[in-house]
């Protein structure tokens, strides 16, 4: 607890990158247009996938920050002599990062959405698979971060691992979207979709705490 | 209770690092590790505190018992030195902070982001974290970097203090601290050459 209070707390003070990756997000979402036409009828097909796309991206622009920075100041090293177990350390810094990042950024969608002309139907279920799937996002993307913690400058094999770690939630999340957008049943995604993620939140901590043991040796 | 250590190898970037080191520390005794840079100090340290894995031999009590100091001091710049030490206090079960701060001499500097602290003041705060942890074990690596001469005294008897209450202490050190305890002398064992060198060579990469 004392542990999620203080990634709290860094995260919104000077240097914490909270509110960064939601901004990004915005500006994702805002050149889409620029790019792509401001065609509604085009807009409309393609704002779900655009939406989870940008959350996808965003969420990995600070993920490199979960680990790396409690590395660098030893505090990693302390923690994993601490009496709290390396697994609970992994999992409540990826909730950490879930709730400044997924959680704002699903809350973030549904306006950001207006922008894209989603159809009306659609905000319900984007809102829906995303704040099922933000959580697989942060656990997989801490495991990512453990897996190059001891690196420098890691970030950039950071994102080759992870990336590909993230295509089922996002095939199951844009799907999840993109059904419900178009009123068509979406219960099966949208059961897999938090398959995954009951499945990495229940699996993916022993592996990231393995792999913080492996690199602090 | 005595801490035991018998007979320790450990390897580190496939060369063995510590060979046989054993040594015991009673209730309220320090050991004081010396020899030149490279011989293993942090090594030996790491094994004790569980960062590092031995090759053989036993260490006990095991690490849950030792309250391990770094060359980092862990500390997070934007948190105030109070909220620093509250953390780690906190993660180990205990809720008073106050001796540590007085023992270190931080209560001047309780509401001080600790990014703006001096080398050696934050060398304080990162040694009163020890005092929060409330482990009977203090596992030192090199404590007095950056300190005056003035937190160097201070440090030595807040030392004694945990001596006192029974604690116990493993040092590296190259300056005298003045404590009642042995004298560990780590002696050259990288010199012996590996058995076989391409055994050696392909351990490096497992």
């Amino acid at each position: 607890m004392a542990l999620l209070k203080r990634d709290l707390a860094l995260s919104v003070r000077a240097g914490g990158g909270f509110g960064l990756a939601l901004a990004f997000f915005l500006i994702v979402v805002t050149l889409t247009p620029f790019a792509v036409g401001p065609n509604s009828a085009t807009l409309a097909t393609i704002a779900a996938g655009i939406l989870w796309l940008g959350a996808l991206l965003s969420c990995l622009l600070s993920l490199d920050r979960i680990l790396a920075l409690d590395f660098e100041d030893g505090s990693l090293e302390l923690l994993a002599t601490a009496p709290i177990p390396l697994e609970g350390v992994a999992t409540l810094k990826a909730f950490a990062h879930w709730l400044t990042t997924g959680l704002p950024l699903t809350l973030a969608a549904p306006l950001l959405g207006v922008l894209l002309h989603l159809p009306a139907e659609g905000f319900f279920w984007l809102t829906l698979s995303l704040a099922i799937g933000t959580p697989a996002l942060s656990v997989i993307g801490t495991f990512g971060a453990a897996l190059t913690v001891g690196l420098k400058r890691g970030g950039l094999l950071l994102s080759l691992i992870v990336l590909p770690l993230y295509v089922p939630t996002l095939i199951f999340g844009a799907e999840v979207a993109r059904r419900g957008t178009q009123g068509m049943p979406a219960d099966t995604p949208l059961a897999l979709l938090a398959g995954i993620t009951l499945a990495t939140v229940a699996l993916l901590p022993f592996a990231s705490a393995a792999a913080i043991r492996i690199n602090l040796r | 209770m005595e801490m035991n250590v018998t007979d320790l190898a450990v390897t580190r970037g496939g060369m063995r690092v510590l060979e046989a080191v054993s040594f015991r520390v009673s209730a309220g005794r320090a050991v004081v590790l010396r020899g030149p840079n490279g011989i293993g100090k942090t090594t030996l340290l790491r094994t004790l505190a569980g960062l590092q894995l031995a090759d053989s031999g036993s260490v006990e009590p095991g690490p849950e018992a030792m309250a391990y100091a770094s060359h980092a001091d862990g500390i997070k710049a934007t948190l105030s030195v109070r909220e620093n030490l509250t953390f780690w206090a906190k993660l180990h079960g205990m809720l008073d902070i106050s001796n540590a701060l007085r023992d270190f001499n931080l209560e001047t500097l309780v509401e001080r982001p600790a990014g703006s602290l001096s080398a050696g003041q934050k060398r304080r705060l990162g040694l009163a974290r020890m005092a929060v942890t409330g482990r009977p074990i203090w596992l030192l690596d090199e404590p007095t970097v950056s300190l005056d001469t003035d937190s160097v005294a201070l440090f030595a008897s807040a030392v004694e203090r945990h001596l006192a209450q029974g604690g116990r202490a493993v040092i590296a050190t190259h300056i005298d601290l003045g404590l009642d305890g042995e004298v560990l002398q780590l002696g050259p064992f990288k010199a012996e050459a590996p058995e076989d060198p391409h055994e050696d060579f392909h351990e490096a990469f497992l």
